[in-house]
């Protein structure tokens, strides 16, 4: 029995590495259109032609061996074999674009010269072609004296013969390494552009599309105006859209409560399987498919190049608070989820810009706090159009965004001129050639996204609510009694309203932001339980959560709540991945305390000036 | 003339780079992506309003971002 071999896709970033990994082990490694996707190492399993398995590594894009950025000391470190307990990779994946091999072909050489096993995939020859180009990879072989494959990942053309080139390749393993002379970047640059020379046969004076919808859509007037009109949109469609599917959630969800109430015998499993399941991780479960068309939307302008087009338009903006637009794409990663978000600084290099990012990513309004948002606003904001095709409900919605934008960029500013001061950090940016978004990538991203949201629903959430539930159903109430004041979570709630109770909160709100610390969205499903327990009779309970905020909250209050969640780090996850990145519980600790103030500070301002503007 | 003044849409050729005025982490990036002597680039887009921060660099057959403060420290002559 041989051993076990190991090979390592390396590159520049946008090559296509990922999509290769993709292509080559059938695993769903994340892919977009712009640099510094992938930010850390990851395995997965190949099998050659022969029936052997490999693992394969798939790494962050790299410019250089002469790290810049914390994820590109980590493809160095795997490469050359000074990564925690790892061996260096028997063979090597060298992936460049075709289109753009003058830059490609300078890393590639510098991977070149370890003289390990190594395979160059000549990724994107479509985009090639594209641009007007016919390559020669025959001659591109020659030159750099390595088997060269040309391969479309996305397409999954060249993947068998990529295959074979490895087995090939492995074969080679275990000899000595033949190390190249080792030559200057200078040197590689000149030599690049020899051997791009060298493999390009023709190339057609087309006229790449790039610099034509460039011209508008990073127009100083128009750009900004067209992505704000973007996100404005994306917030409308989030209300409008998901308006039919969620009430046939809903619906869903109404029957099977009906259903269980028929047949389960009253007594405490159909309490649980109604106020617990049904009314508490249901309600949340309804936002699906609104998590849905937000995700669809940024997929869509990640796939086809723009996001890295809003990162220069949002350059200025973020100048102005001491960052670039560099930390733009983590930040907006952070609209999904914080915990990608804060992964994505690795590729910052400056490192007080990164940790500034770090602090300031939780408020970014994260897909998790859409149903909080959406529960509230729906309950307490009326359904009416001010203006044609402007929902007020989306515009409240919007808002919220906005705020936690604005915060970021104040706190960042406070940073930046505090704990994190230093020299105002630059910007470098690649802004990647336009891509259509191909559907099927994009079926299985919003399915991926989807996913993760019912796993949440059925782990974290439906956890954190049962918890609350038990909590809740006991001890048992004398008849006459609130079910709430009799159980152990009625003390809870007691303990903790006094602190909630100056800034507008009502008891079951300050109860349901206790389990809401593993997740945002329990929440939601820890409102529904608790009125749901707390119902007298049963037609009460059958009432929606929607309902209940709507006939018993008032409009103050349930602003304040929704200025809380701009702000408040309910999120247990966000906090392990902080600590993980910046090595320690410090800047985690900052970041909690300053968070729950600002969250408190924020919800008290709203309901004070609520009041007082008679609402 | 520094690349900062240089026109718009119009090939430059770079004759000096000035590493100094430039973070260690910037100049290496900068040289990774090919801004060094001899390379030709041509400013394609100039961000928004007033600063006109940042500008959009064609560079071979790679458009780039960079701040205008780069592009001061860039010294360039018409090709
Ligand atoms: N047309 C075309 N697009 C491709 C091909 N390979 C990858 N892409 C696209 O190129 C983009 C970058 O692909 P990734 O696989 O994320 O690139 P990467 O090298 O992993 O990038 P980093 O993780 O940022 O270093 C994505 O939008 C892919 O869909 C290809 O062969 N042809
Ligand atoms: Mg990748």
């Amino acid at each position: 029995m041989s051993r076990k071999y190991t090979a390592a896709l390396v590159g520049n970033p946008n090559s296509g590495k990922s999509a290769l990994f993709n292509a080559l082990t059938g695993a769903r490694q994340k892919i977009a259109n712009y640099a510094g996707v992938t930010v850390e190492r990851k395995a997965g399993r190949l099998i050659l032609p022969s029936g052997e398995p490999v693992e394969l590594l798939d790494l962050p894009g790299s410019y250089s061996f002469d790290a810049a950025s914390p994820d590109e000391a980590v493809t160095r470190d795997v490469v050359k074999g000074t990564f925690d307990g790892e061996a260096v990779p028997d063979v090597l994946v060298i992936v460049i674009d075709a289109a753009n091999l003058e830059q490609h072909l300078v890393f590639a050489q510098e991977v070149l010269e370890l003289g390990r096993p190594t395979v160059v995939a000549l990724n994107m020859v479509d985009l090639a072609e594209r641009d007007g180009l016919t390559l020669d990879p025959a001659a591109l072989s020659e030159a750099l004296g390595v088997p060269v494959v040309p391969t479309v990942a996305v397409r999954r053309r060249g993947i068998s013969e990529l295959l074979a080139a490895i087995a090939e390749a492995e074969t080679h393993a275990d000899e000595e390494a033949h190390k190249r002379w080792h030559l200057t970047l200078p040197e590689r640059r000149l030599s690049a552009k020899h051997i791009a020379r060298g493999t390009i046969l023709s190339k057609s004076t087309r006229h790449s599309i790039e610099n034509g919808v460039d011209k508008v859509l990073l127009n100083p007037w128009i750009g900004p105006v067209i992505l704000f009109g973007l996100l404005f949109i994306i917030f409308q469609a989030v209300f409008a859209w998901a308006t039919p599917f969620a009430d046939a959630l809903e619906g869903g969800v109404g029957i099977l409560s009906e259903a269980t109430t028929d047949l389960v015998p009253a007594g405490i499993v159909r309490d649980f399987l109604t106020e617990g399941v049904l009314e508490g991780v249901g309600s949340v479960v309804v936002f699906l498919p609104q998590i849905v068309i937000l995700f669809a939307f940024i997929l869509i302008m990640e796939a086809s190049g723009y996001m890295a087009r809003a990162a220069f338009l949002m350059d200025r903006l973020m100048a102005g608070v001491g960052l670039s637009g560099k930390s733009f794409i983590p930040l907006l990663s952070s609209f999904a989820c914080a915990i990608p978000g804060i992964m994505a600084t690795r590729s910052i290099s400056d490192p007080k810009d990164r940790l500034t990012t770090i602090l300031i990513a939780p408020l970014m309004t994260c897909s998790a706090r859409l149903p909080v948002y959406a529960v509230i606003i729906a309950a307490v904001i009326p359904r009416t159009t001010i203006g044609p095709g402007i929902g007020l409900q989306g515009l409240v919605l919007f808002a919220l965004y906005v705020a936690g934008i604005v915060g970021a960029m104040v706190v960042a500013l406070v940073l930046r001129s505090t704990v994190t001061k230093g020299a105002a950090s630059g910007f470098i940016m690649e802004l990647p050639r336009y891509q259509l978004p191909r559907l099927k990538d994009l079926a299985i991203g919003l399915w991926q996204r989807a996913w993760v949201f019912l796993r949440r629903a059925g782990t974290i959430i439906f956890v954190a609510t049962i918890a609350l539930w038990v909590l809740l159903s006991f001890p048992k109430a004398d008849p006459g009694e609130s079910q709430l004041d009799a159980s152990f979570a009625g003390a809870v709630a007691d303990a903790l309203h006094p602190v909630l109770e100056p800034v507008g909160f009502n008891r079951e709100m300050s109860l349901a932001l206790v389990p809401a610390i593993a997740a945002r969205e329990v929440a939601v499903s820890a409102l529904a339980t608790t009125y749901a327990v707390d119902a007298e009779d049963e037609d009460v309970a059958a009432e929606g959560v929607t309902e209940k905020i709507a006939a018993l909250w008032s409009l103050p209050t349930a602003l304040a709540f929704l200025a809380w969640f701009v702000f408040a780090p309910q999120c247990l996850s966000t906090i392990a991945v902080a600590r993980r990145e910046t090595n320690g519980w410090k800047w985690p600790t900052v970041m909690v305390v300053y968070l729950f103030a600002l969250a408190w500070l924020a919800a008290g301002a709203t309901h004070w000036i609520a009041v007082s503007l008679g609402l | 003339m520094t690349l900062d003044g240089f026109d718009s849409e119009r090939s430059a050729r770079i004759t000096s780079v000035d590493w100094a005025a430039l973070a260690e982490d910037e100049s290496k990036r900068l040289q990774a992506l090919g801004v060094d002597e001899g390379a030709e680039v041509a400013i394609m887009h100039r961000g928004i309003f007033g600063t006109r921060d940042p500008i959009a660099l064609r560079l071979g057959n790679m458009t780039i971002a960079i701040r205008r403060a780069h592009a001061a420290a860039i010294t360039v002559e018409a090709v």
